[in-house]
């Protein structure tokens, strides 16, 4: 058997020592055990293999098919600037080669990390405890229902309709297989409505989800722990988790569970993944907490070290009784985040926070002057915002985009009651430049 | 070897039951407390609470496996080991002495198929 | 030994601020109070995070036997593709026109993976083997429901599975049935016929099994169920043992997951981001989640079905993971391909040889990718005890007490990307720690003494669970 690629590490007569060794003459010998009638005995379908500069340059041509864009669009993915720092440290390979941390005596690095990590999201969001990650917001948000739902043995959850559209697509394919009902709350004006809530909570209700800033940009001001408290159901509040920085946070808002997404953490677009998800709640819920959970220790000569615990919730260990089968987390993504967390520090969190704000409305406030954009609503906008456009939108986009500019999302296909609406959104990474730009390019258009 | 105590009855989940009058006290045997190894968590219902033959009622965690408690009698829990919440690794330390919750039988038709201490044993081999 | 948290470092109140003048206000309403994190120099926080990653091992310095965990190297050039800008700097709501490189990365993976298994289509959406396991869950229950037959809820497991599978069971709504494995640790033909009735959705099963050994059965086992109008599920993670040697398909598999971060190299991350496509049969396609890629006129584009579970995550799944797998199938083209389940199951079968006098071979049988033993032949140490002596020599231990059939087991899982000389190395360890358990060598006893921490006491940790910053200070 003759191997040369430069992945696979064996010379010919290795293979042959290792063949005596085993007492067989071929290598196919020990495969016995597949019918025969099933081992490949021709060549699959693939291309042929390629030298590394061959491979570079196809994928180089292949990225050429794709388009950058200067981004005018949220809509649960933001634009990043990522500090060089966060790229250098996590691509050492050290974090980035090792495995998941169940061998704690030489995984400290990660193990140590992940505990940070955990500190950083219980105090943006005010939570007791946090786990090690989720996938993504959408399915993080999934979770903190079962824990409702595991909680108060109830059956039905009411979601804000002024959710991320996305997460609540994702929410509906995973309680349908379970059997619990959604039920929606109305909005009015981009903001949730108390008088609906108040109408459709019932004995049934486990929990109400509340997305903060909500899916349009608004921030939501509804003061609810107390009529859910009355009423035995929690209170589980989404919101993207560098808003935090500066926004209240689900514990002030007496919230029992917070998660959301946290990609607006230093995170590239990447057309859609990796990105991170985050969970965390209050003590009571701590037994119900799904993940991967690392806690504080001391090895047998007193010194401090950290530790993957609790895992008795865990998969491996409860398997059918387990009321969540995620097995890992987005560790690498967590390391990023916390990196960039650190090295922006509060200053940079919060400064740069107001940054996306205050270029958000000085950007809302040049289009209003404009003749074809009109407003919508007067409510508090964070970074995001919905505009109406007399004109067509997607002439309006094409024209935009003619300008490599991503522009917002025509929201007629979110709702036919959208018509002529359009979510934009601007964040610190936009300068004015780019911001005059777009305002001059749509004042050209007729 | 673990301690079966002769003078209760047991489930072939093992939990033991201390049969008087009308009340049972009941806790998990040595077995239990062994296989599980060191206990880290235990979460019990409340006064009041209705219990079931042979349906869980409470959940206990050691550091490698969780595990429900099953109820060896049905009836109305009347009182619960609160401080045992705090302090479950007395469990490990004596398991017999160690009760969870007080639980007065509703219904004695099912005591018939509790395990006395000598099938019990046969279980544990 | 560097020992600090990155809270406990001093403050260094640094501020950079933007240039962008205009300002506007916020009522005060929806601030937070306060935030308290720290403000530290760039210098502070590399410093920090360089010395943490010193703690850690990586499958670059060394192996990493873990079985099922397929931990084989990780080519650099999947890391240079994944930070091009052009895929990096792409949302994922752009026009399609805009982003045709990425659709192509999608299409393009899901043929050949087709290709390499059998199977029709793939799903990238999954983020993990699990999150794969319990779309592939759904998918089959899709399909019962969409055919009328409600009463199938149960699905088969045998007790070697891995855990993620009766969790990922009980997440999708399905009943579980675990079948024994007979001494073999194969599925036991007469157990499987025993519970195969008109209310089994399918069965789950990985193959070669947990213990790593191929189910020569499969083509009768697939008949059994195929006859019972169930179908068959197949759990990728040791999908490795068999890469260009057989295909799932084939062997009558209906609907599998991959896991990207173990079979194709992508990697792992301390724990993610990993990626779990999804590949059915052509007959379960139009169940997949939403959404999905087409080739169609010279474009790519995205398409939704009605008949589709719905969508399981925002977007389209770890794209830039997915990206790192298809570099590495291009890398070894399809004549190198064809031998990594060879070269996996060379280097298992050679390490099986040179332990099975010292340790306790499970199943004495050829295996295939992964070798597992239960533990000391002659039982003078535990496995957690081997384990944890193997840390003193500059190893990461295999897969310790998994699968559950074997109290002592041990899992050796080599992958193909390590060499004679590395598998030497290994064994003559592995040889070394065992006549120090013969001779009651106290140092196995209290393993590691090697390592920056030594045996950590996870009793406490459980009790008394400490996991955040402010947690210590009380």
């Amino acid at each position: 058997m003759q191997v040369n690629h430069r992945y696979f590490p064996h010379t010919k007569k290795d293979i042959e020592e290792m063949l005596t060794i085993i007492g067989k003459n071929k290598v196919e010998e020990l495969f016995e055990s597949i019918p025969k009638s099933k081992l490949l005995n021709e060549e699959l379908d693939l291309p042929s293999s390629l030298n590394e500069l061959d491979l570079y340059k196809k994928l180089e041509d292949i990225g050429n098919l794709n388009k950058r864009l200067v981004s005018f669009l949220g809509a649960g993915a933001y634009d990043n600037y990522t500090p060089s720092a966060v790229k250098a440290i996590a691509s050492r390979q050290e974090f980035l080669t090792s495995y998941t941390p169940y061998q704690a005596e030489i995984s400290q690095g990660t193990l140590q990390y992940i505990f940070e990590f955990q500190s950083l999201v219980c105090e943006l969001t005010q939570m007791d405890a946090s786990n090690a990650s989720m996938y993504d917001g959408a399915t993080a948000t999934v979770e903190a229902i079962f824990m409702a739902v595991a909680h108060t043995k109830r059956e039905k959850v009411l979601i804000a309709n002024t959710i991320n559209p996305n997460t609540l697509e994702v929410i509906k394919t995973y309680l349908k297989y379970k059997n619990i009902e959604i039920v929606l709350v109305e909005s009015t004006n981009f903001l949730v409505s108390l008088d609906d809530l108040k109408q459709k909570l019932d004995s049934d209700i486990a929990a109400f989800v509340l997305q903060t800033p909500n899916f349009y940009g608004y921030l939501e001001d509804i003061d609810v722990k107390d009529l859910l408290e009355a009423n035995k159901s929690l209170y589980i509040v989404n919101a993207p988790l560098c808003d935090l920085a500066v926004l209240k946070s689900p514990g002030e808002m007496k919230a029992d569970i917070a998660c959301g997404e946290a990609q607006s953490m230093g995170l590239s677009l990447s057309f859609g993944g990796p990105y991170l998800g985050y969970l965390a709640c209050k003590n009571f819920l701590l037994r119900k907490l799904p993940g991967r959970i690392v806690g504080l220790t001391n090895d047998i000569e007193g010194r401090r070290a950290f530790v993957l615990t609790l895992q008795a919730r865990e998969q491996h260990i409860k398997r059918e009784k387990a009321s969540s089968n995620i097995c890992s987390n987005q560790s690498l993504m967590a390391l990023q985040v916390l990196l960039y967390a650190m090295l922006m520090g509060k200053n940079g969190l919060v400064n740069y926070s107001y940054d996306s704000f205050n270029k958000a409305h000085y950007f809302y406030n040049e289009l209003l002057k404009l003749d074809n954009f009109k407003k919508v609503t007067d409510n508090e906008f964070f970074k995001e915002f919905v505009v109406m456009y007399t004109g067509d939108i997607e002439k309006l986009n094409n024209e935009l985009l003619n300008n490599n500019i991503l522009g917002g999302l025509n929201l007629e296909k979110i709702s036919n009651e959208l018509k002529n609406q359009m979510l934009l959104c601007i964040n610190y990474t936009k300068t004015k430049e780019e911001i005059d730009n777009f305002i001059n390019i749509v004042r050209g258009i007729k | 070897m673990s301690e079966v105590r002769k003078d209760l009855k047991y489930l072939d989940t093992h939990e033991w039951v201390k049969l008087d009058g009308n009340i049972a006290t009941i806790g998990i045997s040595d077995y239990a407390q062994h296989s599980l190894g060191d206990i880290v968590y235990l979460e019990l219902n409340q006064v009041g609470d209705k219990v079931s033959y042979k349906k869980s009622f409470a959940a206990i965690e050691s550091v490698k496996a969780a595990s429900d408690i099953n109820s060896p009698v049905t009836g109305i829990v009347v009182e619960v080991n609160e401080s045992l919440m705090d302090t479950p690794e007395l469990i490990n330390e004596d398991a017999y002495s160690a009760w969870l919750i007080k639980v007065e039988i509703t219904d004695e038709s099912s005591l018939s198929g509790l395990l006395n201490a000598e099938e019990y044993t046969t279980i544990c081999k | 030994m560097y020992d600090k948290l990155i809270f406990e470092i001093k403050d260094k109140d640094i501020v950079e601020k933007s240039n962008f003048t205009e300002k506007y206000n916020i009522n005060k309403k929806y601030l937070r109070e306060d935030l308290d994190l720290p403000n530290l120099s760039e210098v502070d926080v590399v410093r920090h995070y360089t010395n943490l990653s010193l703690k850690n091992y990586g499958v670059d310095q060394g192996l990493y036997p873990l079985g099922s965990c397929t931990m084989k190297y990780n080519p650099k050039i999947n890391e240079t593709v994944a930070s091009m800008d052009n895929f990096v700097k792409v949302h994922p709501m752009q026009p399609t026109s805009t982003t045709q490189g990425a659709l192509k990365v999608y299409y393009e993976t899901s043929k050949l993976l087709s290709s390499l298994t059998g199977m029709s289509e793939f799903t990238f959406n999954p983020f993990a083997g699990a999150h794969g396991e319990a779309v592939g869950l759904m998918i089959i229950k899709e399909y019962f429901i969409k055919k009328n037959d409600l009463k199938r809820n149960k699905i088969i497991i045998p007790d070697s599975a891995h855990g993620t599978n009766p969790a990922s069971c009980n997440v999708v709504g399905f009943e579980t049935i675990e079948i024994k494995s007979n001494s073999n640790g194969l599925v036991d033909l007469e157990a499987l016929k025993a519970v195969l009735d008109d209310t089994v959705a399918a069965i789950m099963l990985t193959n070669p099994n947990t213990v790593g050994i191929f189910e020569k059965d499969i083509l009768e086992i697939s008949a059994l169920v195929h006859n019972n109008g169930s179908l068959l599920y197949y759990d990728g993670a040791n999908l490795n043992a068999i890469l260009g040697v057989a295909r799932p398909a084939d062997m009558g598999f209906d609907v599998m997951h991959i896991n990207l971060h173990k079979t194709f190299s992508t990697p792992h991350g301390g724990g993610g981001p990993g990626s779990g496509p999804v590949g059915v049969v052509s007959k379960l396609t139009k169940y997949l989640p939403n959404p999905r890629v087409v080739y169609e006129n010279g474009k790519y584009e995205f398409f939704k079905t009605k008949d589709s579970i719905g969508s399981i995550s925002s977007f389209y799944g770890n794209f830039s993971v997915v990206l790192k797998a298809y570099t590495y199938i291009l890398a070894l083209g399809k004549e190198n391909i064809m031998n990594v389940g060879k070269l996996a199951v060379l280097n298992a079968n050679y390490i099986k040889e040179a332990l099975k006098e010292d340790y306790l071979l499970a199943i004495d049988s050829t295996c295939m990718h992964e070798v597992v033993f239960d533990g000391l032949k002659d039982k003078t140490a535990t496995t957690l005890e081997v384990a944890k002596r193997l840390l003193d020599y500059g190893y990461h231990p295999p897969t310790i007490y998994f699968p559950l059939l074997f109290h002592q087991a041990l899992m050796i899982e080599p992958t193909e990307t390590e060499s004679k000389d590395t598998l030497d190395s290994f064994i003559s360890v592995m040889k070394r720690i065992a006549e120090e358990a013969r001779n009651s060598n106290e140092l196995l006893k209290d393993a590691p003494h090697n390592t920056t921490v030594r045996r950590l006491d996870e009793v406490k940790a459980a009790r008394n669970p400490i996991l955040k910053y402010k947690d210590i200070k009380i």
